[in-house]
């Protein structure tokens, strides 16, 4: 077939995010700076009788900051988080909307709290991505991937294929989803909810914490579009199942370990010249033991890795965009963020974890993710400067 | 050369067809885990993790198990699978809403909550069929073979896999329609969107 001998080179740009640390990326990035976290204990007696953590957004607070938006017509919470988020870059790119630009949702339980055994329309995700993409007016019809908690990653690089085959001109990447009872009690089932804020990498994890959040990104491969001083190319990514079991990852790690090498491999980069991994850190047993044999056969233990979870929590399908355009803004200014919560090492094999903030600098970044299903997703981020236009 | 669809397979309307082929009939008026149960036990498929499946992993394994299996040393290790539909997981999501509403009674069973994405089909055609490949799950209002066409092209053009294992999969209560389909740069069907709207 027609093998790709001079690809289009694809862009990111303009990321943004909303979390209960603050409705846009520099309140989130200022928070992580200082050392806050958006977890919090919160006591819900429809969920446990005890009280428990998680990163939940204050509701009065984002409508408010909704009702400041110009969109009317009524709108879910999620709608409402997906839409403060995309809204800078709605308002930046309006002339691009009718230019082959397409919108990728991604999402695994939507609306989750609509769902009912009678009117269940708002539950589907195409009724959530229509709302979403009907108010920015972007015309094309909206996809929703949903592939469990790769699907904010994985967003990026369907973009990015999807633009390089011309397809596409651009994409509106959003990612979202809810801190629902579904959710809680579903991983309660499985005791895989951490009694503590959780501790990715760190000897004392005990399991997840879950969050809500949503962050939106713009793809594109016009140059000219990009008014930020720092952005990135997407120079390689892959995702490949680990075809081992659906609840539980490889322990070898053998899908992500292929997801990463067949990215580092279309970035026609050294492994060595990687600066830091934004990882998915979940904090289970199985899934940070799984990360750590992947990224110790990529020969990558030596190079700062660190997981977002214990700062926002587990946000499903918004987790890969959010900690993507968290990374990417802490590597403009070239720093590693902090992995909160490690503190005794925990896995069986090395890796370069920090609680603290790291300066140095920052060119290349690369983020995983992995999920059930057996899915992962691996994606190189190249940073390129003003000049370089 | 061009992808082209290589084999297909429907199940639809009580119906099992394989590269338009009728090959199984189930009673007409029974409910779809009964004629699910009818055409496993009918294509002798084998795989007791059969029975632990929500319907919509049923409908997948059972669609590509037909489409599959008498392929077997034809099936790129890399082929990528891209599966779409319109429900989601909707009547698992029903049971662990359900199980999650009963007051005092409440209880989650992980054995469904497992099953809440419907990516986890995508896993268990992977397991079964050894696919360590590319894949991803979407959700449209409705059937979309432009979507489909541009990003399985996308796929073997960019060479992230040489075939697609692409599907429409749908389940909603006893409304089911599962229309998966092999596409490959060899001879076969013109994969466009005339031919998938009328081969769906």
């Amino acid at each position: 077939m027609n093998l790709p001998q001079n690809k289009i080179p694809v862009y990111v740009t303009n990321g943004t995010c909303v979390s209960p640390m603050g409705f846009n990326l520099i309140d989130n990035i200022e928070g992580i700076k200082k050392g806050h976290i958006a977890i919090s204990e919160i006591t819900d007696e429809n969920l446990q009788n005890e009280s428990f953590y998680g990163a939940v957004i204050n509701k009065e607070l984002l409508n408010k900051a909704f009702s400041q938006l110009t969109y009317k017509g009524d709108f879910s919470t999620l709608e409402k988080m997906m839409l403060l988020a995309v809204d800078q870059i709605a308002i930046e790119y309006k002339a691009q909307m009718n230019d082959k630009c397409g919108i990728i949702i991604s999402s695994t339980k939507g609306n989750i709290n609509a769902l009912s055994t009678e009117n269940n329309e708002a539950y589907f995700l195409h009724h959530l991505a229509k709302k979403v993409s009907n108010a920015i007016g972007i015309e094309s019809e909206p996809i929703v991937l949903s592939n469990a908690c790769v699907s904010g990653i994985m967003a990026v690089s369907i973009a990015k294929r999807l633009i390089q085959t011309e397809a596409y001109n651009h994409f509106i990447v959003v990612g979202g989803d809810l801190f629902s009872k579904f959710v809680f009690t579903g991983f309660q089932s499985f005791q895989a909810i951490s009694s503590q804020p959780c501790k990715p990498y760190d000897k004392s994890r005990d399991g997840i914490t879950l969050g809500e959040a949503s962050a939106a990104i713009f793809v594109t491969k016009d140059l000219n579009l990009i008014k930020s001083n720092s952005f990135y190319e997407v120079i390689g990514e892959s995702s490949i199942n680990d075809a081992n079991h659906i609840s539980g990852p490889s322990r070898t790690g053998e899908g992500l370990f292929q997801s990463i090498k067949n990215a580092v491999k279309e970035s026609k980069i050294e492994v060595s010249s990687i600066d830091c991994i934004s990882s998915h850190g979940t904090a289970t047993n199985f899934n940070d033991e799984m990360e750590a044999q992947a990224f110790n056969r990529m020969k990558l233990e030596k190079t700062p890795v660190f997981s977002l979870k214990a700062c926002f929590g587990h946000t499903l399908g918004a987790a890969g965009l959010l900690e993507t355009v968290i990374s990417l803004a802490f590597a403009d200014q070239n720093l590693i963020p902090p992995s909160f919560g490690y503190n005794e090492h925990g896995v069986t094999l090395p890796l370069n974890i920090n609680s603290e903030a790291i300066e140095k600098e920052v060119k290349i970044v690369l983020k995983t993710a992995s999920g059930f299903g057996g899915s992962n997703t691996a994606v190189i981020f190249k940073k390129c400067t003003s000049d370089e236009k | 050369m061009k992808n082209n669809i290589i084999h297909y397979c429907n199940i639809k309307n009580s119906e099992v067809y394989l590269d338009g082929k009728k090959l199984y009939e189930g009673a007409g008026e029974e409910d779809f885990s009964s004629f699910i149960k009818g055409v496993y036990k009918n294509f002798n498929l084998d795989y007791p993790k059969f029975y632990k499946m929500d319907g919509l992993c049923k409908l997948a394994i059972a669609s590509s198990s037909i489409l599959l299996e008498d392929l077997k040393d034809e099936i790129d290790p890399d082929m990528a699978i891209l599966l779409s539909n319109k429900s989601s997981c909707i009547d698992v999501d029903l049971k662990h809403l359900d199980s999650i509403s009963q007051g005092e009674e409440s209880y989650a069973s992980p054995a469904n909550f497992v099953y809440t994405l419907p990516n986890i089909a995508l896993g268990e055609i992977s397991i079964k069929y050894k696919l360590r490949s590319e894949n991803s799950f979407f959700i449209f209002e409705g059937f979309n073979p432009t979507f489909m066409i541009e990003y399985a092209n996308s796929l073997t053009q960019l060479n992230k896999a040489s075939s697609v294992l692409c599907g429409w999969i749908e389940l909603n209560e006893n409304n089911y329609n599962a229309f998966m389909f092999i596409i490959k740069p060899e001879n076969g069907i013109e994969f466009t969107r005339k031919n998938l709207e009328k081969l769906i």
